[in-house]
């Protein structure tokens, strides 16, 4: 196994954004399985520590690929095109007027403990999200336009964020 | 995306919001780092002169308090004095941990961003 490997290839995944994550949970098992620090307790120390540093990398890969975002934006860092999301605060009025106006329905359902407009959002705030990954797919994958995927990554930090939210103030409001 | 505001909140929107004064200028920025969403309301008077400011900060604590600092500290300033402020007076201020920077970013972001709405507001009064 080699160290520098990317993390796709230390799945042996095609490097792309659709991805097949029932193959990628069972090639992390098998992985995991064949590194897991357990395995080499009667091992000596350099063997121990090799092991243990492969099983974090194994895991680091698993859970970026896991999850779309972190899986889009290590795309785009593998075609070193910076997400900027540190220093990119000028994102478009219009969107950031869409998620104002979300994170005050969400606040106001909450504080109102309106339960059932929390569902309603949630369920149109995922399917909007859903709607959002396969854009971003045929961006990557298709056009492999990485500017408006960079841009599209990031309208998704905020939505991600938003959706965490949400089900913060859903839980808050059953209890 | 678009998304559909039901009309009764809608309708407590448009009731709730201000009349668009002419010298309100609105500043909105987002950091996707964090997903923090702040608005910055300033309203200029004679002379150039921020009388008040307002903010609506969706975000942690140290960004909400970054843009409550920022309200305090443009009023009284003139538009070019309040760009002046500048995102490690604010972090210095609130005592922001590194990791937190980002919240001041956006909070003297938020000040620039009122301010050129506010002066494309007044070019196009100008001009018309």
């Amino acid at each position: 196994m080699d160290f520098n490997t990317d993390h796709f290839s230390l799945f042996e995944l095609p490097t792309r954004f659709r991805l097949d994550s029932t193959l990628l949970d069972q090639r992390y098992l098998e992985m995991q399985s064949r590194v897991h620090p357990d395995r080499f307790s009667r091992a000596g120390d350099a063997e121990r520590r090799l092991s243990l540093q492969w099983a974090t990398r194994v895991n680091e890969a698993y859970q970026t690929l896991k999850k779309p975002l972190s899986r889009a934006r290590y795309l785009l860092h593998l075609s070193e095109h910076d997400v900027g999301s540190e220093n990119n605060v000028l994102m478009p009025a219009d969107f950031l007027i869409e998620q104002m106006e979300w994170r005050e329905a969400v606040a106001e359902a909450r504080a109102a403990g309106e339960h059932h407009e929390l569902e309603h959002l949630h369920h149109r705030l995922q399917h909007d999200i859903a709607q959002r990954y396969d854009e971003l797919a045929a961006l990557i994958d298709e056009s492999h336009d990485l500017e408006q995927a960079a841009d599209r990554v990031r309208r998704l930090m905020f939505i991600e964020k938003l959706l965490v939210e949400l089900d913060e103030a859903m839980i808050a409001c059953e209890e | 995306m678009k998304i559909h505001v039901t009309l009764a909140r809608l309708a407590r929107k448009t009731r709730a919001s201000p009349k668009e004064d002419e010298g309100v200028a609105t500043g909105m920025v987002g950091a996707p780092a964090c997903g923090d969403v702040m608005k910055l309301q300033i309203k200029v008077g004679k002379g150039g002169v921020i009388e008040d400011a307002k903010f609506k900060t969706y975000g942690c604590g140290s960004a909400i308090a970054s843009s409550s600092l920022v309200t305090e500290w443009v009023k009284g300033k003139t538009v070019e004095q309040a760009l002046d402020i500048k995102n490690t007076q604010i972090a210095e201020e609130l005592a922001l941990p590194p990791v937190k920077i980002h919240c001041s970013i956006l909070a003297e972001d938020a000040i620039k961003a009122a301010v050129a709405d506010y002066k494309k507001k007044h070019v196009d009064q100008a001009a018309g």
